[in-house]
C-alpha cells in the first residue's frame, strides 16, 4: 500500500471526486494556482479550471452561503475555510442555513455540501490561527462533523462527505498534514458516523480524535512496553453524530475511560463523551472518567507558551495513571 | 412610460389585494390565538413583489426574507398552504417547521424566506452560480431590505457575484426603516443603489409603489442579467404602512408621514389607473372581491387541516 501525506490524501480525494462527479465544485480562498494554504488543492486548478474551482475573495460567510445556494440546486460544493478559527466568520451560514434548511423547509431541499477546515496548533501560529473549535459545531443539529486522524481517514472520509446528502464539516489538522500513512489506492470510502478501535486493550479506554489519536496511540504503546498494560484506543472519527455503540462497548470492556482532545476542555467533545458514558455505562465504570484537553485559554504564539496551554503527552500519561490507580 | 394592457394590470391588482387581504387576515387570527410567534407584514409594499416576480420567468429562482408573504403569494404559492404553514398545519409547505420566515416551495422555484437579515443574499448567488454552471438559462432574484444592505453578506456577495458575472438580480426593497432605524441614520450613502458602483455593477432606482414602473424596470434588469451581463442591483423605493412586526407602536415616525404615504398606496394607485384607462369599476371591484374570497376560502382550508405533532418535530434532521 502506498504511503502518502495527509495533505496529499485530501488532494487525491478532491481530485477523484471532481473527476467522478461533474456536480462537485470547490470554493475557497487561494485554492487556484496557489493550491490552497496547505496544498490541499495543488494541481487541481490546472486540471479542472475556473469552472470547477471558484477561487474567492476573503468573504468566508458569503462564500459558504454561496455553497449552500449551489447545493440547494444540486451541486456538491466543497468549501475550504483556510483556518478553523475563521469558521467563526462563516458560522451564520453553517448554523442558520446549511444545518437547518433540510429540516426547516420540510425536507424539500438537501444541502449536500462539505466544509473542509484545518484546526489545531502547529507551533507558533498564535491565538487566531491555532484553535480546534469542534465544540462550536457539535452543538448545532443538522451538521455532521468528522475529524480524520490519518491520511487514509482523510481520504476515505472526505470522499464519503462529498457523496453525502447533508452538510458535513471535515476537521482536518495542520500538524497532521505533513504526516505520512498508508492509503489504499482505487476508489474506496470510509463510512461517516463510525468510530474506530485504533488499538485493542483491556485495562483502560482512551477516546481521542484528530491530532490526539496518534499521541494517545504512542502513550498506549509506551504503557504496553514499559508496564505491560494494554490500553484500548478508540478513535472517535465522527464527532457528530458520536458512535456511541463502539465507545460504550469499549468502556464496558475496560471499565475505565480517559477522553483526550486538542480543543479547550469546557463544553466540548470530551465533555459530551464523558457525559454520555456516565449516563449509559455507570455500571461498568471502575473509576471516574478523566478528560484531557487544552486549558481554557487562548493559544499563545510563543512556542513555550503554546505548549503550556495545549495538551502534552505527559498530560495523557498522568490522566491514564490517575484513572488506573483509582 | 411603458404601459401594461388592462387585463394584465387588473391581474396584478388582484394579486396585490390578495397579499394585503392575506396579511390583514393574519391580524384577526393572531387576535383569536390561532397564530403563534410574530409576523412581518408587507402592507404597502405589495407592488415590489408582484412587479418583479411577474417580470421574471416562473423558472427563475426566488429568495426572500423575513417579510416574505408578498413574494410567496406573487409567485403563486397556494395561500391555504402558506397560511397552513403559519398555523402549524400539515398542509403547510414545510409541515409547520418553518413558519412565516422559513418557507420554501421548491416545485415553484422558491428557495425560501429567510429569518436572518441578509442571510439569503449569498444563497441566491449560489443558486445563480449553479444556473451558470449548468447553463440552465435561469437566473436568481433575491429580495432584501435597506437594513440587509448593511450586512456583510450584501457587500461580500455583490462583490463575488460581480467578479464571477453571476446571473443574479439583487432587489432592495427600501422601505426607509430597518425595523425602527431610518436609512438616514444607517445608510451612509443615503440610498442603496449607489453602492452598486463599488462592485462594478449597474444600480437602478425605481418607484416601488407603482407596480407598472416596478414591472418594466425589473424586466429590463432581468433581461440584461439573463443575457449574461452580470448581476445588477435594483432599488425599489417603497413604504411599509404597518409596523415592523406584530407589536410596533411606530414611535420612530409621524402619523402625518404615514398619512402622506398612504396616498401613494400601490393598490389605490393601480385601481385608479385602471379606472382612468376605462376599465369598468365593477370589474375592478370584482377582482378585489375575488382576492378577498380566495383568502376566506384559504382560511377555511387551513383551519380544517390537521396539526403536526411529534413526528414532524422529530424527523428529517438529515436527508
Amino acid at each position: 500500500m502506498p504511503e502518502i501525506y495527509y495533505s496529499k490524501a485530501v488532494n487525491e480525494a478532491l481530485d477523484e471526486e471532481l473527476a467522478r462527479d461533474p456536480n462537485v465544485i470547490l470554493i475557497g480562498e487561494d485554492i487556484g494556482l496557489y493550491g490552497g494554504a496547505f496544498g490541499a488543492t495543488k494541481g487541481l486548478f490546472e486540471k479542472y479550471g475556473a469552472e470547477r474551482l471558484w477561487e474567492t475573495p476573503i468573504s468566508e460567510n458569503s462564500f459558504t452561503g454561496i455553497g449552500v445556494g449551489a447545493a440547494m440546486l444540486g451541486l456538491r460544493p466543497v468549501v475550504e475555510i483556510m483556518f478553523m478559527d475563521f469558521v467563526a466568520l462563516a458560522l451564520d451560514q453553517i448554523m442558520n442555513s446549511a444545518g437547518k434548511l433540510h429540516y426547516m423547509y420540510g425536507g424539500q431541499v438537501n444541502v449536500p455540501m462539505v466544509i473542509r477546515t484545518p484546526g489545531g496548533a502547529k507551533g507558533g501560529y498564535g491565538p487566531s490561527h491555532s484553535q480546534t473549535l469542534t465544540n462550536l459545531l457539535v452543538g448545532v443539529p443538522g451538521i455532521k462533523v468528522v475529524a480524520p486522524s490519518s491520511p487514509a481517514q482523510a481520504k476515505g472520509l472526505l470522499k464519503s462527505a462529498i457523496r453525502d446528502e447533508n452538510p458535513v464539516v471535515v476537521v482536518e489538522n495542520k500538524r497532521l498534514y505533513p504526516k505520512k500513512g498508508e492509503v489504499p489506492s482505487g476508489d474506496w470510502t470510509l463510512p461517516l458516523g463510525k468510530a474506530v478501535v485504533a488499538r485493542e486493550g483491556d485495562s483502560l479506554t482512551i477516546a481521542a480524535y484528530s491530532s490526539m489519536t496518534p499521541v494517545c496511540l504512542a502513550v498506549a504503546e509506551a504503557f504496553a512496553k514499559n508496564a505491560g498494560i494494554e490500553i484500548e484506543v478508540v478513535d472517535l472519527v465522527s464527532l457528530q453524530p458520536l458512535d456511541t455503540e463502539t465507545l460504550f462497548a469499549s468502556v464496558r470492556k475496560t471499565g475505565r475511560l480517559v477522553v483526550a482532545e486538542e480543543a479547550c476542555l469546557t463544553g466540548g467533545v470530551a465533555a459530551e463523551v464523558a457525559a454520555l458514558v456516565a449516563e449509559h455505562c455507570m455500571d461498568s465504570l471502575e473509576a471516574p472518567i478523566a478528560r484531557v484537553g487544552a486549558k481554557d485559554m487562548p493559544i499563545p504564539s510563543a512556542l513555550q507558551l503554546e505548549q503550556a496551554v495545549l495538551v502534552q503527552p505527559q498530560d495523557v500519561v498522568a490522566a491514564v495513571k490517575r484513572v488506573l490507580e483509582y | 412610460m411603458n404601459q401594461l394592457d388592462n387585463t394584465t394590470l387588473l391581474g396584478m391588482l388582484q394579486r396585490m389585494v390578495l397579499i394585503r387581504a392575506f396579511e390583514e387576515n393574519l391580524m384577526g387570527l393572531f387576535d383569536k390565538g390561532l397564530l403563534g410567534g410574530t409576523s412581518h407584514y408587507c402592507i404597502g409594499q405589495e407592488a415590489t413583489a408582484v412587479g418583479v416576480i411577474d417580470a421574471a420567468s416562473p423558472k427563475d429562482w426566488l429568495v426572500s426574507n423575513h417579510r416574505g408573504h408578498g413574494h410567496l403569494l406573487a409567485r403563486g404559492l397556494d395561500p391555504a398552504r402558506v397560511l397552513g404553514e403559519l398555523m402549524g398545519r400539515l398542509n403547510g409547505y414545510c409541515l409547520g417547521r418553518g413558519g412565516s420566515q422559513h418557507l420554501c416551495a421548491m416545485d415553484l422555484h422558491f428557495l425560501g424566506t429567510n429569518g436572518v437579515t441578509g442571510g439569503g443574499i449569498p444563497i441566491a448567488a449560489g443558486a445563480a452560480l449553479a444556473c451558470k454552471y449548468k447553463k440552465t438559462g435561469e437566473i436568481s432574484i433575491v429580495f432584501f431590505g435597506d437594513g440587509a444592505s448593511n450586512q456583510g453578506t450584501f457587500h461580500e456577495t455583490l462583490n463575488m457575484a460581480s467578479n464571477w458575472k453571476l446571473p443574479v438580480l439583487f432587489v432592495c426593497e427600501n422601505n426607509l426603516y430597518a425595523m425602527s432605524t431610518p436609512t438616514s441614520h444607517a445608510v451612509a450613502s443615503g440610498t442603496i443603489a449607489p453602492r452598486a458602483a463599488a462592485y462594478n455593477m449597474r444600480g437602478t432606482v425605481a418607484d416601488g409603489l407603482d407596480v407598472e414602473a416596478v414591472y418594466f424596470t425589473a424586466k429590463e434588469c432581468i433581461d440584461r442579467v439573463r443575457a449574461g451581463n452580470g448581476p445588477e442591483l435594483l432599488e425599489l423605493m417603497t413604504y411599509r404602512q404597518c409596523g415592523h412586526s406584530k407589536h410596533d407602536a411606530r414611535v420612530y415616525r409621524t402619523r402625518e408621514e404615514e398619512a402622506d404615504m398612504a396616498k401613494r398606496d400601490p393598490i389605490l394607485t393601480a385601481a385608479t389607473r385602471l379606472a382612468e384607462r376605462g376599465v369598468p369599476q365593477t370589474d375592478i371591484d370584482a377582482a378585489q372581491q375575488a382576492a378577498h374570497d380566495e383568502i376566506a376560502h384559504a382560511t377555511e382550508v387551513a383551519l380544517a387541516a390537521p396539526k403536526g405533532g411529534e413526528t414532524e418535530a422529530l424527523s428529517d434532521l438529515f436527508a
